[in-house]
């Protein structure tokens, strides 16, 4: 079963070689917000799996920010400059944390689990900005990746950390594709339409969301230290509720319907912002803002129901589904 | 002693801002059900227009005594324009829609109303101190504190009581508690329920509008405050348990209590101290303190 | 051409899913790629300017330099502003500015946009120091010429980019604005024995009362500090503080907020007493003193990050600046608009002294240049010519009530070899080492 590729899938192998090559036939500007897109666009991922579990995390920049910190003292306090070492680095360390505050926060669901999540992502904001060793609230820069003791400079190294960003984006696209295709994906559907008949059925709903959680801070923390290396700095901003509040807005602008999603609307919403900056530098957020509340009014389901509209899509999909007892 | 009663009236009247600032936005999640993230909009849009009416007041020379009428007069015409016309022009539409869609929803209209704000009054910052200077101070154990900060004090617990008597002894009120409790039925029972949506949002928005022009006077009203006032009232309410007053109330004053208390014993926790109390209450009580009781529906 | 390239990827789009992540991906950006590019004029030099536009820094800091650029733009474009800066365009070339929001999350990308798609000749901008922290070395990588107008964290060229090519600071460090406030009040005759601290819990205000507060103790022995309040950046509400403020009672009350913060805090702090048991100073004070006018208590300490404001030195160019900024604008420049005046003056005066716009010959004339800027003299000394050092002055607040009018009192200069630390001397070693090599006349 395993074996077999869904359509998502073809497509996102299809779509690595060609989001390698654009690194080489595109201007640089835009292949650098492809890149730091890859990264911010993983935690919308992230967001993205436990929405599926009808669970809003309005604090995922807490992981986010872990990957990016995790990878940063790594290398400023270690002097170790290995990709893959400041990676493990970032997955280490949000799978513990992840782990420990699991088991509180599986307790929680809707609004309440959005605000706890919420405030743990604050306090380590907050402990953070008033730790002048990491730089405070300026943060500190990285060290420029090596591989395994090769050490590129310039142009190679940006097209290297490029193209292994794709790589691991890609990678982890298709792992959450499988994992919401899995058992624990669909107990997850289960859970956001009603947990109570999950537990009657004898499923422990506690350790599908508690699963669920480690797996979206680990895929954060890759996309922290992936976002984090091309910027070559890291500041307490990244787990600042009005960070976390973005990955909660592109996921739902881009729609839970489909894993590819999250990642080409975190590019597109990005490209808007960019534009309208442009084109009105003074009131750029009314542009932003309206953009958002005219996709909401027109694509309830998100940018992703354009493609899907015109197949019968199954009503259990899309975050809007009837609840129970309204 | 000294510090011990020093927290405890900078615990209150930080806490009566905070109820204030507050109270709108755990009505309307308490009555809709939408987690309104324009609350700071509108927050910004009554500051402003306080701040605005105040000094064009006190620039003609007239007696300070009656720029006091001007906060919640400012507040009663920016809150209810503007809510009207969110209410009407956009959430009208989404009603029934998913809880985490409406949240983006009010986001959009924040966005909008932040650069609204920065379109009528500029980015300079409005200052009007008159009103919070014109009582003066009185000292407690030494420490002077401006008699305004006791006015909102008493203006919280007005806001408060109204409510809370609304709520409980008029019909409107009685009724009002019955849409809460199930939407559905009120309206097969013949209630209008979107006329109450669009009351409610409208009182939620000029309260939130209350919030920011009653301490106006006492800051400089500029660029950014909307955004500063969402997550702090979401804590409180949290604390409280979303959707009461009461619970808004005791929300308000834990958390004010504990950033005196961090201010005055322990500077450094300041930053988080908050974000440290709503932890450590959700953790003891997962819905909140006062959360309204929710039958699980198999 | 592009319009029909996007029309038929979303065609495809719509018509198979499995096409659609590489049809996105290749459709979109092709479409910017052809749309980008800009054309180069023969006598322009584009300039991309990143300041606050939004949030809480655009009031007090990001508009007023954006002002500040706007009027100087069209001045030194027009031939406008007194000599020796009389001559029209940077070595001969017309500015062609473009603005961009540093209230942003992708900082580096923005700037990198501005180089690679809108073909900006140099950038001048960053207000808030982790700005600066992290487009310095993103500067070095793409080669272009950066200049920091106005961050103050003294890391940049200590730590960050040791051996700057492209990024040069027109502006003094925040070291300066602290050591230059105890040793003003040392000066004045103000007791230093017990002091307090309210500053914004972010590095900023960190910075500067660390650096404030070891001044202190190095110039005054046995001083105590009394308490050290940091409040969150943008909280508007200090009752706690001012309280805990009032019971410790402290001889000297030093605050490094700014903008709205700062009002505010002069509002309450005001209110209930504290500017006068106290001696209060503010080191960024002069952004609101003709704002908040009689409201701000007499005897405040005041200062402006450099010698900007009210305390600029007498000079034509001062004069022709303040008339030309209040005539357009209806209020006077603040220190953010004098140093983004200061920036381009810098860049002005290389420019002609190279004869030319061309980046090469401006980095090579602005390395350890010279020149007068609004506020007197700027030199480029440290840093291997990279990093300004400026005089700085302090001067005590006081309102004429009769005329309606702010004015500072017995203002104080301090050379810049006084009040920063020598070449190769990180800010803090010299302060805690005593001043070493400090040349206060």
């Amino acid at each position: 079963m395993t074996k077999h590729l869904d359509r998502t899938e073809i497509g996102l192998l299809v779509a690595l070689p060609l989001l390698i090559c654009i690194a080489f036939v595109l201007p640089k500007w835009i292949v650098n917000y492809v890149h730091v897109s890859m990264g911010t666009g993983l935690v919308a991922l992230g967001v993205m799996i436990q929405m599926r579990a009808g669970l809003v995390s309005f604090g995922q920049g807490l992981y986010f920010c872990v990957g990016g910190y995790a990878a940063g003292m790594t290398g400023k306090f270690l002097g170790v400059t290995d990709f893959f070492v400041l990676l493990s680095a970032g997955i280490a360390a949000a799978l513990c944390l992840s782990f420990v505050l699991g088991f509180l926060l599986r307790r929680y669901r809707e609004i309440f689990y959005a605000m706890l999540s919420l405030a743990i992502s604050m306090i380590l904001f907050g402990l953070l900005s008033s730790t002048e060793e990491l730089g405070s609230t300026d943060g500190f820069n990285l060290p420029t990746a090596s591989y395994f003791g090769w050490s590129p400079t310039g142009e190679t190294a940006r097209l290297t950390l490029y193209t292994l960003t794709c790589f691991i984006a890609i990678g982890c696209a298709i792992a959450l594709n499988r994992f919401l295709k899995s058992r624990v994906g669909y107990v997850n559907e289960a859970i956001r339409e009603n947990e109570l008949r999950v537990e009657y059925l004898g499923t422990s709903a506690h350790n599908a969301v508690h699963l669920t959680y480690v797996v979206a801070a680990v895929v954060s923390a890759i996309g922290g230290v992936l976002w984090a290396l091309p910027l070559g700095h890291v500041d307490p901003e990244m787990t600042n509720w009005t960070t976390s509040g973005q990955f909660v807005f592109v996921s739902i602008l881009s729609g839970t319907g489909n894993i590819a999603a999250p990642l080409i609307g975190t590019f597109l919403l990005e490209i808007i912002r960019v534009y309208a900056v442009e084109l009105s530098p003074n009131t750029w957020q009314l542009i932003l803002g309206s953009v958002m509340l005219f996709t909401i009014i027109f694509l309830p389901k998100g940018l992703w129901s354009l493609i899907t509209s015109k197949q019968k899509s199954s009503k259990k999909i899309g975050a809007s589904a009837p609840k129970p007892g309204e | 002693m000294l510090t011990a009663i020093a927290i405890a009236v900078d615990g209150l009247g930080f806490a009566a801002w905070l109820f204030l600032s507050s109270v709108g936005l755990t009505l309307i999640y308490g009555v809709m059900r939408i987690l309104n993230i324009a609350h700071g909009g509108f927050y910004a849009l009554g500051a402003y227009s306080s701040a605005w009416a105040i000094g064009l007041y006190t620039a003609t020379g007239s007696p300070v005594a009656f720029s006091f009428l001007l906060i919640p007069l400012a507040a009663l015409i920016a809150g209810g324009i503007a809510g009207l016309l969110v209410e009407r022009g956009i959430l009208k539409f989404m009603y029934g829609r998913d809880e985490v869609l409406m949240v983006l929803v009010t986001y959009a209209v924040f966005l909008i109303l932040e650069d609204v704000t920065k379109l009528i009054w500029g980015t300079e910052s409005y200052i009007a101190w008159q009103p919070a200077f014109h009582f003066g101070t009185v000292e407690i154990v030494g420490i002077p504190y401006t008699v305004y900060k006791f006015l909102i004090i008493g203006t919280a617990l007005l806001v408060g009581l109204s409510l809370f008597l609304v709520l409980n002894k008029t019909r409107v009120g009685k009724l009002l508690l019955v849409v809460i409790e199930d939407r559905e039925i009120s309206s097969a029972l013949g209630i209008n329920v979107t006329l109450f949506f669009s009351v409610t949002f409208v009182v939620g928005a000029i309260l939130g509008a209350l919030g920011g022009a009653i301490t106006a006077p006492e800051i400089s009203v500029s660029p950014g405050i909307g955004a500063e006032i969402i997550v702090l009232s979401f804590a409180v309410i949290v604390i409280g348990g979303m959707g009461s007053i009461g619970g808004a109330m005791i929300g308000a004053v834990i958390v004010g209590f504990a950033r005196a208390a961090s201010v005055h014993l322990y500077p450094p926790a300041e930053l988080f101290s908050i974000y440290l109390v709503m932890a450590a209450v959700l953790a003891v009580k997962p819905y909140g303190l006062f959360a309204l009781a929710e039958s699980r529906k198999i | 051409m592009t319009k029909s390239r996007l029309g038929a990827s979303f065609g495809s789009l719509l018509r198979n899913s499995t096409s659609i992540i590489m049809a996105a991906g290749i459709g979109v950006t092709a479409a910017f790629a052809t749309a980008g590019t800009a054309q180069a004029e023969d006598a322009s030099v584009k300039i991309g300017f990143v300041t606050f536009l939004s949030g809480g820094a655009a009031g007090p800091f990001g508009v007023p330099a954006r002002n500040a650029a706007e009027l100087m733009i069209q001045s030194i474009n027009s031939g406008a502003i007194p000599a020796p800066y009389g001559t029209a365009g940077v070595g001969g070339a017309k500015i062609d500015p473009i603005f961009v929001d540093e209230n942003s999350k992708q900082k580096n990308a923005d700037y990198l946009k501005l180089v690679e798609k809108d073909g900006v000749d140099m950038v001048v901008g960053y207000i808030s120091s982790g700005s600066c922290k992290a487009i310095a070395p993103e500067a070095e990588k793409a080669q272009k010429l950066t200049i920091l107008f106005d961050c103050g964290t003294p890391q940049i060229f200590e730590d960050i980019v040791t051996d700057p090519k492209y990024t040069f600071r027109t502006g003094g460090h925040a070291t300066m604005d602290n050591v230059a406030a105890a040793r003003y009040l040392q000066q004045q005759d103000v007791s230093l024995d017990s002091i307090a601290g309210i500053n914004q819990n972010y590095a900023w205000g960190q910075d500067s009362w660390r650096d404030f507060s070891q001044s202190v103790l190095q110039l005054k022995d046995g001083a105590t500090v009394s308490t050290e309040q940091f409040p969150k950046i943008y909280a508007g509400q200090y009752g706690s503080e001012v309280s805990a403020i009032l019971t410790s009672k402290p001889n000297v009350v030093h605050s490094s907020f700014w903008g709205g913060d700062m009002e505010a805090f002069i509002i309450q702090g005001s209110a209930r007493g504290v500017f006068e048991r106290s001696k209060v100073v503010l080191t960024t004070g002069e952004t609101a003193m003709h704002r908040l006018g009689g409201q701000m208590p007499n005897g405040t300490v005041i200062g402006a990050r450099g010698p900007h404001g009210d305390l600029a030195p007498e000079s034509e160019l001062n004069d022709w600046f303040r008339k030309a900024y209040f005539d357009r604008f209806g209020t006077l420049p603040t220190y953010p608009s004098y140093k983004m005046a200061q920036a381009l003056l810098g860049v002005k005066a290389a420019a002609d002294k190279a004869g030319s716009a061309d980046q090469d010959a401006i980095i090579g004339a602005l390395r350890g240049l010279e020149w007068e800027g609004p506020s007197g003299k700027v030199t480029m000394a440290l840093a291997n010519g990279h990093q300004a050092i400026q005089d700085t002055a302090y001067g005590t607040y006081m309102y004429d009530k009769d005329a309606g009018k702010a004015t500072l009192v017995d203002i104080v200069r301090f050379p810049a070899e006084c009040v920063n630390p020598p070449a190769g001397v990180t800010s803090i070693d010299w302060i805690k080492g005593g001043f070493q090599g400090a040349a206060c006349d």
